[in-house]
């Protein structure tokens, strides 16, 4: 651990009628591995785009690798922050490969007018073979399966070397196999290459293991935080959830074998 | 065959319009087709023509018109276009049958004779004056240097412009470059194939080319080897039979986006596999 990188004070954001953030109010050291949890609509996904400025603020601060973020200095922050977004359907006949892909990685880094030399092959290379995605290197982009995409999104965030590694849900709607093996996946990149990670799910199950910390969020508001084993009861997740989590379980034992 | 007609000064320029046209077009087109905005290339092209019959019947420069309409046009879709997500495509009809709707009323408030106002609805790339075609030069040369300067930053930009936003590219302003462009490419080629008809010479050229390579920098070169083949094709052949050139350019590019179809390797889902062509 070490000093803080990400500090948000107060944040208010809204989308037309909506509030998504309602006043959160984060701090984030070097190097510690937060999971951000909490149902859909919490205002997750947005408290990632203030951390990396795509999203606008009504009111509040934020400042991130040491630097008080305004509306102007975005583009020369997000090169040094890397943002897995929510997986999205590409276009199966998108003529591009998974190399060209994870290059894109690297653009903001090499600026307008520069183009990728052989270094930056190297680096995403490199990134391919951390992610296992090797083989598929010269695959179209639109041939890979959920898994493969997410893994790719995962090499481009890298290839970028980013300080700041932020997730957002990268194992939805992946078979319970494709997501164990992201999961270690980013647990290993977290630790190797020393980065400060934000990972966001609204799936408990999807929570590493690894977190130093949780961060329980509902309607716009952080409803609690601190290290997972003390956090992550049974009334808590109750209340996140508004369900008893005994209930939860209970359900999804049900679904699973039929009984009940 | 009589071949004398090519020393003719109008054939040699609409040869030459067909030629620049394509290439601004059909460069275009990739974007329009690889960013799934088909239908806001179709509303500036009708916003273009409204635009273009607005200085017909006032009395200013028609192109001015056009240019200034299809980027007001854009000016709107923009941020329908931005916004993501939603799609937009209801709010693009409403301006698409708006501009046809406004089109038509200038044509019918215009005194006299309509044939200046018919021709920009079909084109004539027979009549191409000198001018015509130093503007059609412009735009071309601007339009493919630019995709040659900030390919990496176009490249990330249609592939995904949330992405492109969060390395740190300008996406947005790409974004709006692009629409920018297209604005200009139709302005300039309005004369030569016409309101109704230009929209197939940006979307057909590119739609051919992306049924048959996985490589964007091969799409670019396809659609715009596409797109002076139409035009050649289509003048030709608008020459032999004395027909229309405007729709003969389409009906031509429509037949090399059927050949592109029938023959793409894309679709043979599992074929590229055995096969892998056209990588890089």
């Amino acid at each position: 651990m070490g000093a803080t990188i990400i500090n948000i004070e107060d944040a208010v954001v809204s989308y037309r009628e909506d509030i998504a953030l309602r006043g959160v109010s984060l701090k984030v050291e070097s190097g510690e591995f937060v999971g951000i949890i909490g149902p859909n609509g919490a205002g997750k996904t947005t408290l990632l785009t203030i951390v990396n400025g795509l999203g606008k603020l009504l009111s509040g601060r934020v400042w991130v690798l040491g630097d008080y973020l305004t509306p102007s200095n975005g583009h020369s922050l997000r090169k040094k922050v890397g943002y897995v977004p929510q997986v999205e359907n590409i276009d199966p006949r998108m003529p591009m490969n998974v190399r060209e892909v994870v290059m894109i990685g690297r653009y903001g880094l090499l600026g307008l007018l520069r183009r990728p030399g052989k270094h930056d092959w190297e680096i995403v290379d490199e990134m391919l073979k951390l992610v296992g995605m090797t083989h598929l290197a010269r695959r179209p982009i639109g041939h890979l399966s959920g898994g493969e995409q997410q893994r790719v999104a995962i090499a481009r965030c890298l290839a970028q070397e980013p300080e700041l590694f932020l997730l957002d849900e990268p194992t939805a709607s992946l078979d319970w196999k494709a997501q164990t093996e992201i999961l270690e996946l980013v647990k290993r990149i977290h630790d190797s290459r020393h980065l400060t990670t934000l990972f966001v799910t609204h799936d408990l199950g999807a929570l590493p293991v690894a977190c130093d910390r949780v961060v329980l969020m509902k309607e716009g508001l952080i409803k609690a935080e601190g290290p997972p084993d003390k956090l992550l009861t049974d009334d808590n997740l109750s209340q996140l959830y508004d369900m008893p989590i005994s209930a939860v379980e209970k359900r999804r034992r049900e679904v699973i074998l039929g009984q009940g | 065959m009589d071949l004398s007609i090519f020393g003719y000064q109008f054939m040699q320029n609409a040869i030459l319009s067909a030629f620049l046209g394509g290439i601004a077009c059909a460069t275009i087109g990739v974007f329009v087709v690889l960013m799934h905005m088909p239908f806001i290339g179709v509303c500036m092209a009708h916003a273009a023509f409204a635009g273009a019959l607005l200085g017909l019947w006032l009395g200013f420069n028609p192109l001015v018109g056009a240019f200034t309409f299809s980027l007001l046009s854009a000016a709107i879709i923009g941020p329908l276009a931005d916004r993501g997500q939603l799609s937009p495509e209801t709010s693009l009809g409403v301006i698409f049958s708006l501009m046809l709707g406004i089109a038509f009323l200038f044509m019918g408030l215009m005194p006299g004779t309509k044939s200046g106002a018919l021709e920009l609805l079909w084109g004539s790339i027979l009549t191409n004056t000198r001018s015509d075609i130093i503007l059609l030069a412009v735009v071309a040369v601007v339009v493919v240097g630019l995709v040659f300067i900030f390919y990496k930053e176009i490249q990330a930009t249609i592939f995904h412009r949330d992405m492109a936003l969060s390395v740190g590219l300008p996406a947005t302003l790409i974004l709006y470059g692009i629409l920018f462009l297209t604005g200009a490419t139709i302005t300039a080629s309005l004369r030569s194939i016409g309101g109704l008809l230009i929209f197939s010479l940006i979307l057909n050229p590119a739609a051919a080319a992306y049924q048959l390579t996985y490589s964007m920098k091969r799409m670019f070169l396809l659609s715009a080897g596409f797109g002076v083949l139409s035009g050649w094709t289509g003048l030709l052949i608008s020459y032999l039979f004395n027909i229309p050139s405007g729709a003969t350019i389409v009906v031509t590019s429509s037949v090399i986006f059927m050949i592109a179809a029938i023959f793409s390797p894309k679709r043979r889902v599992k074929g590229w596999q055995k096969k892998p062509l056209l990588e890089e």
